[in-house]
């Protein structure tokens, strides 16, 4: 079991996700005694005279006056079991770009409902962003269980109708737990006012989630991100290495693989690692390296092989492509219309494109998909493009890295959208 | 298959960082590096002699080896530094051949570019000195070790964080980043801060050092010195920190959490000789190393947000 487990919390405004974030933090004592004093003194300051949770993680000074959370803010917390990251999303629809970048990279996405609302409009585009991200785990906390008296029947609810949009949505694991955030409520510790809930504690189900599906069994994907040639004058005057990490899959020692997007056939001829001491800076091989690794790769044939080259296991070649349809969340408040020529970047790849077809949008109520001619911030669209330069590009419901991709703004360098790659059924979601 | 005792009863403690979380953020970290090395024309390390810089520079060297680092460094001088990170930054320059940039702020107060703060500190000076050298050197990309565990403003910031023409961070205006997909695109006049740590911890910092067998400054360590205490700090007595009336001063065996202007860097009571005493010591910590050793953080509720926003490390 891996023992980093990356989170990301997501919530409409006052469903008290700062809170529920600094009632884990404090009960799992991640918070140290100077920025307890800190919270203290802000909340007296404040006249709220309580200890206001939310002050441990909204950091910034409009966040402060304006209670809410307005950008991602990153927390680093450990049990016995293992260490987490924590993304604290905002909830704000304004900033659901913010939400976005927080549960890219996690394994499990922390979504909550305030028990006395239900289900809000936000809840189904987080429930969204997280089974279009693939997302392994999605925990549901009903927060503020305290304020509708324990009512077992308002969690069922709330559970049951979360559990049909996570059907709709292709979301596979969805664990509901009654919480009160404020009060501590199974949060870490188990409520005795929630006798009729047997699950786990947020924590005991943080502790054994599993993480992103081992990638180390899939098919090699190497995307090269720089190439090493030291040319000094010792015994490395000749060397020449492909730096990345391994995106899928595993590399090792005599393996036959194609460069793409040329096509190439060779063999790995050797994996180094660096071994480095306060005088010296060198490699020693290695036989092989796994997904997440970060490697060097040497290759049997004098290839041309550059940044953004991919590297892949000769017997299942994804191929390359000049067009491609996927699905974006667009995060720009600038409306995306067909025509568009933007940047693509995709691993170590940047390009033009052209968007050449919108073809639809989400909508949230039905979460069925509606013609629509453009894409406004916040929308889930699908989108068809006609790229520049070959791509070496995977699914993403098969490889989260060779299947994402951004959309830039080439004038201003901006970051319009998160794509993901379609099955070649096309589905969105 | 044997009882597992249930979470809700088992002790939790400060933190534990093991080998292989160490390894998933030496990895990210060195991607990071190779990204900007492909993308940027003139990246440079903000290089202080400090632990943070260390493990950069340790990481940056593993990303590209056996080739050498194909980064500039830049040390921003507050003049107020202990003499024994000096020697070490010299040392690490000289010895790996490096190429080294100092921007003094000596040479600002001499010719009446920035005058002395009323306290006397020097760590908010850096900010025009930093920005200037940016400009000079044409500087694309600037490596920081700073980390979003070390305080509030730091966990709002983005690995690829852009600053403007003036140098400035709108935290309120971050572009989204997304998966591993890192976006350094900017503007002329523009530049990227670039922020490899981000995601480790104090702990983790240590950790690698015990690991990978880090060479530290002495001050790292515990070491007799001459202290007094104030605002709850043991400050040093030294040219640029001396004790006011009813301060007295006193010799104790203390280590410093972090390195920066001597006159309000504060040290902490220890007796960790080694790598390893220290993590044993940053577990069992109850408060933070800003917390513990900086004065200039203590200045408001967000003074950091504010010297970042100015265009502070």
């Amino acid at each position: 079991m891996s023992t980093l487990l990356r989170l990301a919390t997501a919530g409409s405004v006052d469903d008290g996700k700062s809170t529920l974030v600094g009632r884990l933090l404090h009960d799992c004592k991640a918070i140290l005694a100077d920025q307890i004093a800190h919270v203290q003194r802000v909340s007296a300051t404040r006249g709220g005279g309580d200890f206001d949770f939310a002050l441990l993680t909204d950091g910034l000074r409009a966040e402060r006056e304006q209670g809410i959370t307005i950008d991602v803010a990153y927390r680093y917390f450990a049990t016995d079991k293992r260490s987490f990251i924590l993304a604290d999303c905002p909830g704000h629809v304004q900033y659901t770009r913010n939400t976005v970048t927080g549960a890219s990279t996690a394994d499990v996405v922390i979504i909550l409902v305030d028990a006395r609302h239900g289900v809000l409009e936000q809840t189904r585009r987080h429930l969204a962003v997280a089974g279009l991200l693939r997302v392994p785990h999605v925990v549901l906390a009903v927060n503020k269980i305290d304020l509708v008296g324990y009512d077992e029947s308002v969690y069922r609810g709330i559970s049951k109708e979360v559990s049909q949009l996570a059907d709709q949505l292709g979301i596979a694991d969805v664990q509901a737990i009654p919480v009160s955030a404020l009060v501590g409520d199974n949060v870490v510790e188990r409520s005795s006012a929630t006798g009729w809930y047997d699950g786990p504690t947020l924590l005991e189900f943080l502790e054994s989630a599993s993480g992103r599906s081992d990638a180390s069994g899939q098919p090699l994907r190497f995307p090269v991100q720089y190439v090493i040639r030291p040319q000094t004058d010792n015994e490395y005057r000749d060397y020449r290495g492909y730096t990345g990490t391994v995106a899928s899959g595993t590399v090792s020692v005599g393996d036959q693989v194609i460069v793409l997007p040329a096509g190439r056939r060779t063999s790995v001829a050797g994996i180094d690692r660096a071994v480095i001491s306060s005088t010296s800076t060198a490699v020693a091989e290695r036989p092989s390296a796994v997904a997440g690794e970060a490697v060097t790769v040497r290759l049997a044939d004098d290839l041309d092989v550059a940044r953004g080259s991919v590297i892949v296991s000769a017997d299942s070649s994804p191929g390359t492509r000049r067009e491609l349809s996927a699905t974006v969340c667009w995060l720009s408040d600038r409306p995306l219309s067909v025509g568009a020529r933007l940047l693509i970047k995709h691993t170590t790849t940047t390009a033009q494109a052209i968007v050449t077809k919108i073809g639809g949008v989400l909508d949230l109520d039905t979460l069925g998909v509606i013609d629509a001619t453009g894409l406004d911030l916040n929308d889930i669209g699908k989108v068809q493009l006609k790229i520049a330069a070959p791509l070496a590009a995977d699914p993403y419901s098969s490889n989260n890295i060779t299947g994402s991709f951004l959309l830039i703004d080439a004038h201003d360098g901006w970051t319009l959208a998160a794509g993901m790659i379609d099955d070649e059924e096309g589905e969105l979601l | 298959m044997t009882a597992t005792i249930e979470a809700s009863e088992a002790p939790v403690t400060a933190a534990v960082s093991t080998p292989t979380s160490l390894d998933a953020l030496e990895s990210e970290s060195i991607f990071v590096f190779r990204e900007v090395a492909a993308e940027f024309e003139r990246p440079v390390i903000l290089f202080s002699g400090g632990k943070d810089s260390i493990v950069m520079l340790h990481l940056a060297r593993k990303a590209f080896a056996p080739a050498p680092v194909p980064f500039t460094l830049l040390h921003v001088d507050t003049g107020h530094n202990f003499p024994e990170v000096l020697a070490y930054r010299d040392s690490v320059v000289e010895t790996l051949g490096l190429r080294l940039e100092v921007a003094e702020v000596e040479d600002y107060l001499a010719d009446g570019r920035l005058r002395e703060r009323a306290d006397g500190t020097r760590n908010q000076l850096q900010t025009i000195p930093l920005l200037d050298a940016i400009n000079t050197h044409r500087f694309d990309a600037v490596f920081g070790g700073g980390r979003r565990d070390e305080e509030r403003a730091r966990a709002k910031e983005r690995i690829f964080s852009l600053r403007d023409e003036f140098g400035q961070w709108d935290p309120r205006n971050q572009r989204p980043e997304l998966w591993s997909l890192y976006n350094g695109r900017h503007r002329p006049g523009e530049h990227v801060r670039v922020f490899p740590l981000s995601n480790w911890t104090e702990l983790d910092i240590w950790n690698y050092i015990e690991r990978e067998e880090i060479a530290l400054p002495s001050i790292y360590y515990a070491h007799e010195r001459d202290v007094f205490e104030r605002d709850g700090m043991l400050l040093a007595v030294g040219p640029y920190s001396q004790p006011r009336a009813g301060e007295t001063v006193s010799q104790r065996l203390v280590r410093y959490r972090t390195v920066g202007d001597m006159s309000c860097t504060g040290a902490v009571a220890s007796a960790a000789t080694t790598a390893a005493d220290v993590v044993v010591e940053v577990a069992a910590s109850e408060i933070t190393e800003r917390g513990a050793t900086r004065a200039d953080d203590r200045a408001s509720e967000a003074a950091m947000e504010d010297r970042k926003r100015e265009g502070y490390f």
